[in-house]
């Protein structure tokens, strides 16, 4: 909890990312060169999908990570309301338009492995439909923050609603247990331990991680952004 | 002893301007009469999406008075008042949600059967629709309330309140639909009414919270 207090100050922030982001962008496309060659090339086709399973290397993991993305816009909104924390307004403005990104990204990738799969482009189960709500939540999150001349109230507004829309995360993770779906129940996350296959299942992991390595990276770089945008607005609010 | 007078200010606003409340009214007749006039008058098919259209167009309705539910208040300094008073803010945003839903939800529970009847839904159907906007419909205010107060000030405050506040309303509109639709199949609605109660009931004791924090960063 240290770090996170010695990270609040934004000009300090800014001095840290700029020392890390040259190095995590480097990992991150390393990780991203071995990922995909394994993805691609290394990990075998399904007995039943093909190479068609080839999708859910991207599609799972910009999934789980839009989840943690609307997660930790709550977190930085629920820390914004209570703490008055200061760099938490401008990473939550970071953070949305890369998880909406990914919630596109999995939408798209799902639409496209549904019509070999399931013979469709889109189905309105529990599972889909949540999930495009949980777009819809960053989309209004975006608008919200944005549609204030004085980029406090919008940063200040957007944290209620991240507070008030987490309570989608938690449907959507149980929709598959809850609702007849034809999404695919749970295969990882699961209290028998997961049902995947170990080949399919360490390139899908390293994929995450790699995916969760290039969110960091934008966030961290959009933060950045940000914090130069707010000083910018600062000075020319004082004339 | 505030909470009363609140509500009941906020009521006799509106008995002045019987317009404001005429005009959603009108909103939710003229949405749902395009329905037959754009598919088709074949009543099987009408009786099948009657739920859904019904339901769908009593969000759109709720929706269209919502923006000026703060922004009158926020306008001419009520607000702040409000803000400033040594009573709960919470029960302040309660009794103006009550307000709107007295004005709207109430109102559109008793015109939709009016309107489903003319969808072709037999008599159960219509008893079913008229509880389930009973039930949901506080939901609503509530939930447009939050929408409201989040956007006060806002450019473009009314296009934004409705992308707000119809994610969040989604699921009522999903239960409100369902219990219409299992009633014309036979099965019970009950389970669907009482999930339907369980959202309103969650939304009476978390949204006024969330109401007050949104109203006192507007004030800010």
């Amino acid at each position: 909890m240290a770090d996170l207090h010695f990270l609040a100050n934004p000009a300090r922030f800014r001095r840290f990312s700029q020392r890390v982001l040259p190095a995590l962008w480097l990992i991150t496309a390393l990780a991203f060169v071995i990922g995909l060659y394994w993805s691609l090339a290394i990990a075998p086709p399904d007995y039943q999908q093909g190479d068609t399973v080839r999708i859910m290397f991207l599609h799972v993991p910009s999934a789980s990570l839009a989840m943690a993305g609307y997660l930790l816009l709550a977190a930085l909104g629920a820390s914004l309301l209570v703490w008055r924390h200061p760099l938490a307004a401008l990473m939550a403005r970071a953070t949305a338009p890369v998880g909406a990104t990914y919630a596109a990204v999995c939408l798209i990738t799902g639409s496209l492995w549904g019509r070999p799969m399931w013979g469709t482009y889109w189905v309105w189960d529990a599972r889909l439909t949540s999930f495009l709500l949980l777009f819809f939540f960053y989309l209004g999150h975006i608008a919200l923050s944005r549609a204030y001349d004085d980029s406090e109230r919008g940063d200040r507004a957007a944290a209620i609603l991240a507070v008030v829309g987490a309570i989608n995360v938690p449907i959507i993770k149980f929709s598959v247990d809850w609702w007849n779906t034809l999404h695919q129940p749970a295969s990882i996350m699961r209290l028998d331990g997961p049902s995947i296959d170990p080949l399919l299942l360490w390139p899908l992991l390293w994929m995450m991680g790699t995916l969760a390595l290039l969110f960091v990276a934008l966030v961290l770089m959009r933060t950045e952004t940000e914090i130069d945008r707010r000083r910018l607005e600062i000075v020319e609010n004082q004339d | 002893m505030g909470f009363g007078a609140l509500f009941l200010r906020d009521l006799r606003l509106v008995w002045r301007r019987p317009g404001d409340v005429a005009v959603v009214l009108a909103f939710f007749v003229v949405a749902t009469v395009l329905f037959p006039l754009g598919i088709g008058p074949e009543t099987n098919l009408l009786a099948r999406i009657a739920a859904g259209v019904l339901w769908a167009a009593a969000l759109f309705a709720s929706m269209l008075s919502l923006d000026r539910l703060f922004a009158a208040d926020y306008e001419d300094g009520a607000l702040d008042l409000l803000l400033l008073a040594p009573w709960p803010l919470e029960l302040a945003a309660l009794a103006k949600c009550a307000a709107h839903w007295v004005v709207t939800g109430l109102p559109l529970a008793v015109l939709a059967p009016l309107i489903g009847g003319a969808f072709g839904l037999d008599g159960a159907s219509l008893v079913v629709l008229a509880l389930t906007l009973l039930v949901g419909t506080p939901a609503l205010s509530l939930i447009g309330g939050l929408a409201a107060a989040l956007t006060l000030g806002a450019r473009r405050s009314g296009a934004l309140l409705a992308l707000l506040a119809l994610p969040l309303c989604v699921p009522t509109l999903i239960f409100g639909a369902s219990a219409i639709e299992t009633t014309a199949t036979g099965e019970g609605f009950w389970v669907h009414l009482a999930i339907l109660g369980a959202l309103a009931l969650v939304s009476l004791a978390t949204l006024p919270w969330a109401i007050a924090a949104a109203l006192r960063q507007a004030g800010e």
